[in-house]
C-alpha cells in the first residue's frame, strides 16, 4: 500500500503553491470581490500558461497530459489561494465532460481552446430554488434547439460555452451550447461570493449539440458530478487548510487576559476539532483521487465521501475563522469573509451536501442489495 | 498512490490467509457480530485465547514485528497489519494480549536490561502469561504523572504501598508493569520509577470494578508492603516518566492500528429492520442523513489509518497525529449507539435479548461507549494533544511545574 502522492506530484503542487503565492495573494480575490471584474483575467492567463487548465487533458488535445493525481494537487492550491477564476467550471466540469463523453470531433474542437484558456465553459443544471431534480427539468431540446432557463450557473456570465442538461424526448441529454450565439441571453446574479460570478441564462431556440448519447444525459451528468466532486474536494481542502493556518497565526498573536488567546482550552479544542474535520476530509479526498485516477467502480461511493467531508471541513473552517478572530473577523477589512463566502459557494455548486448524503445512502443500499 | 498490495504484500497475505483457513473458522459475513464491548473473560475463554496464541507462536505468526531472538518474526509493520486484517475475518477468542504485545513488550525491549529481555520477552510472545498495565490511580488519570503510590528502597528491594485503578485484565495477569513515585521531594515527573511486578507477590489485592454496563473488565489493585526486587526496575531510578512515555506511545500505535471501520453494515441492517411512520426507518430522510454522516466519518478514519500505514511503511515514526482516530472515533461510537437505540423506539430502552433488535447489541454498545471516550486518553486530553503537539498551540498554564511533588496543591478528593 502506498497512500501518498509521488515526489513528482508533490513537486507539481509546490510549483503551484509558489506561483499562486506570488500571483494570487488574497488581495487578488478581494479585488474581484469588490470590483466590477467578474474574474481575474490576468491570473487566468497565467494559470493557462502554467498548463494547469489542461493538466488532465491528453497532449493530443492540447493538454499537458499529466493525470488526475496532478490535477487534484493543483486544485488544492487553487483553493488555498481562493483564486478568483472559473477554474472549477472550465476544468472539473466542462473539460471532464468532454473527456468522459465527447466525440472525437468535439474533443478536437473544444479541448485545445479549454486547455489554453481561450475558451471558458461551464455546466448548467439548476433551474431555480432547490437541488436540481431531473423529474422536473423544464429546459427542452427539440430539433437541435434548446429552450428554457437555467439559474444559477456558476461562471455562466464569463463562459463562452455551457454544457446544459435538458429534457430530450423521454430522456435527458447533455448538450453543448455556444453562449455567444443566437437564442441565448444571460444576466449576472448577485453572488454570495462575488469573487466567483453566477448568472441566469435563458435559452430561446439556441443551437445545441448533444455530448454523449442522446437520452443518456442524466447518467452522464451523474458520473461527471462524481469526478468533479473529487476535484472540488481538493479545492475545498486547500481553502480549509489555509483558513486554519491564518486563524492559528492570529490566535497566537492576539492577547487577552494577559496571554495569547490560542492558549485557552476553549479555543484549543475548537482548533483540534477543525483539524480533525480537515484531516478526515483529506483522507476521504485522497481515496477519491485514487478511485478517480484508477477509473474504478469505487468512485461512486468515494466521490460522496470526498464531497460530504470536504463541504463540512471548509464550511466549519469558514465559520470558526470568523468566530475565533472575534469582532475583527466580522469586518469587511479582514479576509475571514472571503473564506466564509467561498466555502458556501463551493458547498452548493455541485448540489448541496444534503443532496449528496441522500445520493450516498441510495448507493449504499444498492451495494448492500447486490 | 496505490491501495493495492505490492506483489510481496499480496504473497504474504495469501500465505497468512492459507494458514488461517487451515486453523480457524471464518466469520459468517451475515452475522451482526459479537458485542464488541462484552467481557468474555471466563477461564475457558482465556485458555482458548492462550491456545490460539501458542498455535500462532509455533507456526511463526506471533509478534510479527518483534526481533526473532525475542520470539518475533523480524517482520515489517505492513506484514503485521496484513496478518491482523486477515485474522479479523475469522471467529477467534478475544485478544487478551493487546497490552502486553502492543505496549509492554516494546517497552522492555527499549529500556530493559539483557537479563530482563531474555527472562520476559520471549515468554510474553508465546502468551503463556498475560501482562497488565498498572498506571492510573484514583487521583491520577489524565494527569498520570500526579500518581502517588510510593516505593521506598529497602536493601536490594523496594517496598511499595498504594493503589492503582483501571487495570485491564489484572485479575488474570501473571505480571504487571507499574509506574510509582520513588522521590516525593523531586519534581512531579522526576520522582517516578518504572518496575515489572509479579502479580502473585504477597500484599497485592485485586478487586474488580463493576462498570455501568454491568461488566468488570477493569480492576482496582491495592499494594500493601509489596516487595519488588531492584532487578525488576526498568530504566534508571527517577526515569520512570520517560519509560512510561514509551508505553504510551506504543498504546497510540496499538489503538490506531486496530481502529477499523466496522459495524456500518449492521447499522444499515438495523435501519431496514426498524420502523418509523409505518415504513422501514431507512426510508426516513432524517435517518438517511445521519447514516450518511456516520459512513463518511468512518471512511475518513479508515483512510486516515491508511495514511498512517503508508507513513509507517516508508519508515516514518507515528506522531501525535494518531490521536485523531480516538478523538473522532470514540465520541462517534457513542453517537452511533445512541442513534441505533433510538431507531428501535420505546423498545430501544429495553435490554432484553429476545425482543430488542440484534440481541441488545446496540443497548450494550450504548452502555459501553462512555468508557471508550475516557479510557486511554479522554476526548479532552486527545484534543489537547492535537492542539499542543500537532498545531503547536501554547500549552496549558501549569501551576505544578516548579514545585517538589509534595507541595503541589491537591483538592479535597485526593486527601
Amino acid at each position: 500500500m502506498n497512500f501518498d502522492f509521488s515526489e513528482d506530484q508533490k513537486l507539481v503542487q509546490k510549483t503551484a503553491r509558489d506561483y499562486l503565492a506570488e500571483h494570487s495573494p488574497l488581495g487578488v480575490c478581494r479585488r474581484v470581490l469588490e470590483g466590477k471584474e467578474l474574474y481575474d483575467a490576468t491570473l487566468w492567463k497565467g494559470v493557462a500558461e502554467m498548463g494547469w487548465l489542461g493538466a488532465a487533458i491528453p497532449e493530443e488535445y492540447g493538454g499537458a497530459g499529466l493525470g488526475h493525481l496532478e490535477l487534484v494537487l493543483i486544485a488544492e492550491e487553487i483553493g488555498r489561494a481562493l483564486a478568483p477564476i472559473p477554474f472549477s467550471s472550465s476544468v472539473y466540469l466542462a473539460s471532464e465532460a468532454l473527456l468522459l463523453a465527447g466525440s472525437e470531433d468535439q474533443k478536437k474542437k473544444h479541448l485545445p481552446r479549454l486547455a489554453s484558456g481561450e475558451l471558458i465553459a461551464t455546466l448548467a443544471l439548476a433551474e431555480g430554488a432547490g437541488d436540481p431534480d431531473l423529474a422536473s427539468l423544464e429546459t427542452r431540446l427539440e430539433g437541435g434547439r434548446l429552450s428554457g432557463r437555467k439559474l444559477p450557473v456558476v461562471d455562466g456570465d464569463v463562459a463562452g460555452a455551457a454544457l446544459v442538461l435538458a429534457r430530450d424526448g423521454k430522456g435527458h441529454s447533455l448538450v453543448w451550447v455556444d453562449l455567444g450565439g443566437s437564442g441565448v441571453s444571460r444576466s449576472s446574479l448577485d453572488s454570495l461570493d462575488p469573487s466567483r460570478s453566477q448568472a441566469e441564462i435563458v435559452f430561446a431556440g439556441a443551437p445545441a449539440e448533444v455530448v454523449g448519447k442522446s437520452g443518456e444525459g442524466a447518467r452522464l451528468v451523474e458520473r461527471l458530478l462524481d469526478r468533479a466532486a473529487v476535484l472540488m474536494a481538493f479545492e475545498q481542502l486547500g481553502g480549509a487548510q489555509r483558513a486554519l493556518e491564518i486563524t492559528r497565526e492570529y490566535a497566537m498573536g492576539r492577547y487577552a487576559f494577559g496571554r495569547p488567546i490560542a492558549s485557552f482550552q476553549g479555543l484549543k479544542h475548537r482548533f483540534a476539532e477543525l483539524y480533525c474535520a480537515i484531516e478526515l476530509a483529506r483522507s476521504n479526498a485522497y481515496y477519491g483521487a485514487w478511485a478517480l485516477s484508477h477509473g474504478n467502480d469505487e468512485l461512486s461511493l468515494a466521490a460522496c465521501g470526498a464531497r460530504i467531508s470536504a463541504c463540512k471541513a471548509f464550511e466549519l473552517a469558514g465559520e470558526e475563522m470568523i468566530q475565533i478572530h472575534g469582532g475583527v473577523g466580522y469586518t469587511w477589512e479582514y479576509d475571514c469573509h472571503l473564506f466564509y463566502r467561498r466555502s458556501k459557494l463551493l458547498s452548493l455548486a455541485l448540489g448541496s451536501p444534503s443532496d449528496w448524503r441522500e445520493k450516498l445512502v441510495c448507493r449504499l443500499e444498492a451495494r448492500d442489495a447486490a | 498512490m496505490d491501495f493495492n498490495d505490492t506483489p510481496e504484500e499480496a504473497a504474504y497475505r495469501a500465505k497468512a490467509r492459507a494458514w488461517l483457513e487451515a486453523h480457524a473458522t471464518p466469520l459468517d459475513p451475515n452475522d451482526t457480530g459479537k458485542d464488541p464491548l462484552s467481557e468474555r473473560e471466563d477461564d475457558r475463554t482465556i485458555q482458548a485465547a492462550k491456545d490460539w496464541q501458542a498455535k500462532k507462536f509455533d507456526a511463526g505468526w506471533a509478534c510479527i514485528t518483534w526481533p526473532k531472538e525475542y520470539g518475533g518474526q523480524g517482520g515489517t509493520t505492513m506484514q503485521n497489519v496484513i496478518f491482523n486484517q486477515e485474522q479479523a475475518k475469522f471467529d477467534l477468542p478475544p485478544n487478551i494480549y493487546t497490552i502486553g504485545h502492543g505496549m509492554l513488550g516494546p517497552t522492555i525491549m527499549t529500556h530493559g536490561t539483557k537479563e530482563q529481555k531474555e527472562k520476559y520477552v520471549k515468554r510474553m510472545a508465546r502468551g503463556e502469561e498475560i501482562w497488565c498495565q498498572l498506571f492510573s490511580e484514583p487521583a491520577a488519570g489524565s494527569d498520570l504523572a500526579g500518581l502517588r503510590s510510593l516505593a521506598v528502597r529497602d536493601g536490594s528491594d523496594w517496598v511499595l504501598n498504594g493503589q492503582k485503578i483501571w487495570s485491564t485484565g489484572a485479575h488474570f495477569s501473571r505480571f504487571g508493569m507499574i509506574v510509582v513515585r520513588t522521590d516525593p521531594n523531586a519534581g512531579k515527573h522526576a520522582g517516578l520509577t518504572y518496575f515489572i511486578v509479579d502479580m502473585e507477590t504477597k500484599g497485592i489485592d485485586i478487586r474488580p470494578i463493576k462498570q455501568i454496563n454491568g461488566g468488570s473488565g477493569f480492576n482496582e489493585v491495592f499494594f500493601t508492603d509489596v516487595r519488588i526486587p531492584d532487578s525488576n526496575r526498568l530504566g534508571a531510578e527517577g526515569d520512570g516518566w520517560r519509560v512510561a512515555l514509551t508505553t504510551l506511545m506504543n498504546e497510540r500505535v496499538a489503538i490506531g492500528a486496530g481502529a477499523a471501520a466496522t459495524g456500518f453494515k449492521t447499522l444499515m441492517k438495523l435501519a431496514r429492520e426498524s420502523r418509523r411512520g409505518g415504513r422501514p426507518a431507512i426510508e426516513d430522510s432524517a435517518v438517511r442523513q445521519r447514516l450518511a454522516d456516520f459512513w463518511v466519518t468512518q471512511q475518513g478514519l479508515k483512510y486516515t489509518g491508511f495514511r498512517t500505514l503508508s507513513a509507517l511503511s516508508q519508515g516514518k515514526v507515528p506522531g501525535p497525529e494518531g490521536s485523531i482516530g480516538k478523538a473522532v472515533g470514540a465520541p462517534m461510537a457513542q453517537q452511533i449507539a445512541a442513534f441505533a437505540v433510538e431507531l428501535q423506539g420505546p423498545l430501544g430502552a429495553t435490554r432484553d435479548k429476545s425482543h430488542t433488535l440484534h440481541e441488545a447489541l446496540w443497548q450494550n454498545s450504548w452502555l459501553g461507549s462512555p468508557g471508550i471516550r475516557i479510557a486511554g486518553g479522554t476526548d479532552e486530553i486527545l484534543k489537547n494533544i492535537i492542539a499542543e503537539r500537532v498545531l503547536r498551540l501554547p500549552p496549558e498554564i501549569r501551576v505544578d511545574k516548579d514545585l517538589p511533588f509534595r507541595d503541589i496543591p491537591t483538592g479535597p478528593a485526593s486527601k
